[in-house]
């Protein structure tokens, strides 16, 4: 355990970047907005919009509102068009983020209820050092309070100095520290994984197999978040590396700290996310500003994946905006390129077999993606791990914690459709979530309990 | 499903606040306290099935005035489908997963003298109480849309009726026949009024 507790170090690192940064909420989704909306023309996107614009139906209207040509009943049907398009892609991306939301859970919580080990008590993170075994309930109270200050202002500060790295552009820092925690990420915490499992269901394995095994998940996860991969590939692991850092979150936080923590950290989300002052906030503008993806080691994306690779020099003759999308869009492999707008653009408009066009609708397919952080994921299978564990063995209060959450999740997704701009993807969902566990586990599971004994159905 | 465990959770509310007032000794009394939790969560059930009711004709006024045809996307006979089934699905997952997961661990049913036959039937009654709230819903939908309210109100008196049965539990006999019959007429009766006919049937059936 002390060589574990001293790898929380750069542990903390990677949950601290994720958690941090990845509350916020998709970034490209108001720039497909602006592509529709040309109210917003005015913004430093202007003129990649314009040349999305040029591309496809709907913009040609918002061309025609920007030359301020419109007749109120042109501009009405404009935005008619526009929140219908806004809530069938709303709708569809509602349902590609349940997807992953709903496996990253169903993995904590299998791994839960059948290893033994994430719920076993055994020490604490150096982060939250006050102890939860004091015989007063104030003094554990208190004791939970204090360990939440301390881990979120340590996730703040984290925030802050991942923020200044970024604007000072230390690119190549911020790789080295990402590319050092998913590595941790995907070795030790795999083979530590691995190994309770193969634990649990009595299986031997010998090390060479082990090596051989963990090796090849490690690395083919290692090119396929940072650098180039088939984007299902890169979900899954994004869901799987989610998915244990929830669990190491479960197993290392002591009770009652950890509901604080949560409680405090979709406060923490709201206040980063919405105030203009607010690390995430700068976080998604500075790099809308630059027209740069954000990092995808801590962006889980619903459409096409951004490659980390930027700025690759440009062959053909389009503006220097378009660096930073054709990088990214050259380096998959051809073929897999016009598929995939084919499959998502097939409703709006035809794909046009022409190979720069054919980019530019998949710009939009970039942009058309939602994005949710990596954060989310993880908090999200903490709560409905957290009450998996601890719910005296209740699959209800685990299930009404788990619709809670997708319900929250609709609604931001609804309020971000509405808004068109990042969001806090944490809070609403972590309160639904919280409401739902102290009331189920309190008050509905005496009454299912008593009702199921005697067989009573209501 | 979600309006389904609020309504779960405001009638277990009820119970709670009940069963503490009252006196805990008193087993005649906190079986009629149980009763009556059971019957305050039927009546809240169908209430928010009617909250969620208005709640989707809204969203499917919004949805046919934007869309291009002046239709919705959605007809609400498939609304009512899903909802239907949503409410069952949660309704019978929340009866039933406690006693799986149960099932799944070592022991021997009814070992105190109750009925041997407990996974069994509750198996039973959890598939009938799923199509149940399905056919509920499909009934209820159509019954507000039409404002039939007699409808309406034969569909909660069969809910609570449904409910009741339950209530005479070990006595097998009495309790699964009634609640299978009611099942199969619900499910004529929905069929029925989502515009089903004996020729649709043929139909289906010879192609």
């Amino acid at each position: 355990m002390i060589t574990f507790m001293n790898n929380s170090d750069s542990e903390e690192e990677p949950c601290n970047e994720r958690t941090s940064l990845m509350s916020a909420e998709s970034p490209p989704v108001p720039s497909y907005q602006d592509g529709l909306q040309a109210s917003e023309a005015g913004e430093a996107q202007a003129h990649r919009k314009r040349r999305t614009g040029s591309s496809h139906s709907p913009n040609n209207i918002a061309d025609g509102d920007m030359s301020d040509s419109g007749v109120p009943v042109r501009e009405s049907a404009l935005e008619n068009e526009e929140e219908e398009l806004t809530l069938k892609y709303g709708a569809k991306h509602v349902i590609m983020l349940f997807v992953p939301v709903t496996l990253c859970m169903i993995v904590v919580v299998a791994t839960i209820k059948s290893v033994r080990f994430y719920t076993e008590k055994n020490g604490q993170l150096i982060y939250t050092p006050f102890s939860e075994d004091t015989p007063s309930v104030g003094q554990r109270l208190l004791n939970s309070v204090l360990n939440t200050i301390i881990m979120i202002s340590v996730i703040v500060v984290m925030t802050v100095f991942l923020v200044l790295l970024y604007k000072y552009r230390c690119y190549k820092f911020i790789h080295g520290w990402l590319i050092l925690s998913s590595l941790m990420l995907l070795f030790l915490f795999t083979y530590i994984y691995l190994g309770e499992v193969l634990k649990t269901y009595n299986v031997a394995m010998d090390y060479p197999t082990l090596f051989l095994v963990i090796w090849n998940f490690g690395a083919v996860g290692m090119i396929c978040i940072h650098w180039k991969g088939p984007l299902q590939l890169q979900q899954a692991y994004l869901i799987m590396i989610s998915a244990l850092m929830a669990l190491v979150f479960i197993k290392y936080l002591p009770e009652w700290s950890a509901w604080v923590i949560l409680g405090a950290i979709s406060i923490y989300d709201l206040m980063a996310v919405l105030c203009p002052k607010g690390p995430l906030r700068m976080l998604v503008e500075t790099a809308q500003e630059r027209n740069e993806p954000i990092f995808p080691a801590l962006i889980y994306s619903s459409a096409m994946m951004w490659t980390v690779g930027m700025a690759k020099p440009d062959t053909a003759a389009r503006g220097p905006s378009q660096q930073t999308w054709d990088a990214g869009e050259d380096g998959r492999d051809n073929h897999r390129s016009p598929s995939h707008a084919d499959s998502q653009m097939s409703e709006t408009r035809s794909p046009v077999p022409t190979r720069p066009i054919t980019s530019f609708e998949e710009l939009e397919e970039e942009e058309r993606g939602v994005k949710l952080g990596l954060g989310d994921f993880i908090f999200y299978s903490v709560l409905v791990g957290k009450a998996a564990a601890t719910a005296s063995g209740d699959w209800n209060t685990t299930l009404a914690c788990f619709v809670a959450i997708l319900i929250g999740l609709c609604l931001t997704l609804l309020l971000l459709a509405v808004f068109k701009k990042a969001l806090p993807a944490l809070p609403i969902s972590i309160t639904f979530g919280l409401v739902f566990y102290f009331s189920t586990d309190n008050l509905v599971r005496p009454f299912m309990d008593t009702l199921a004994s005697h067989q009573l159905y209501i | 499903a979600f309006f389904w465990l609020v309504s779960l959770l405001l009638a277990s509310l009820i119970w709670f606040v009940s069963v503490h007032l009252s006196d805990r000794e008193d087993a005649k009394l906190q079986y009629g306290l149980l009763i009556f939790g059971a019957a305050v969560s039927v009546l809240l059930q169908e209430a928010f099935r009617f909250a969620y009711f208005k709640l989707l004709k809204k969203a499917d006024e919004g949805l046919a005035t934007i869309s291009e045809d002046g239709r919705s996307p959605i007809s609400l006979r498939q609304m009512a489908y899903v909802s239907g089934l949503s409410f069952g699905i949660i309704s019978g997952v929340f009866s039933v997963i406690n006693v799986l997961a149960d099932s799944v661990g070592p022991g021997i049913v009814g070992i105190h003298g109750d009925s041997p036959y407990y996974f069994i039937t509750s198996a039973f009654l959890t598939m009938a109480l799923v199509l149940l709230h399905t056919f509920w819903g499909v009934i209820f939908f159509d019954a507000c849309e039409k404002r039939r309210y007699w409808c309406l109100g034969l569909v909660v008196a069969s809910h609570l009726l449904t409910s009741g049965l339950t209530f005479l539990n070990p006595w097998y006999e009495a309790s699964l026949v009634p609640i299978f019959i009611i099942t199969l007429c619900m499910g004529l009766w929905a069929f029925v009024t989502a515009g089903g006919s004996f020729r649709n049937v043929l139909k289906c059936l010879s192609c």
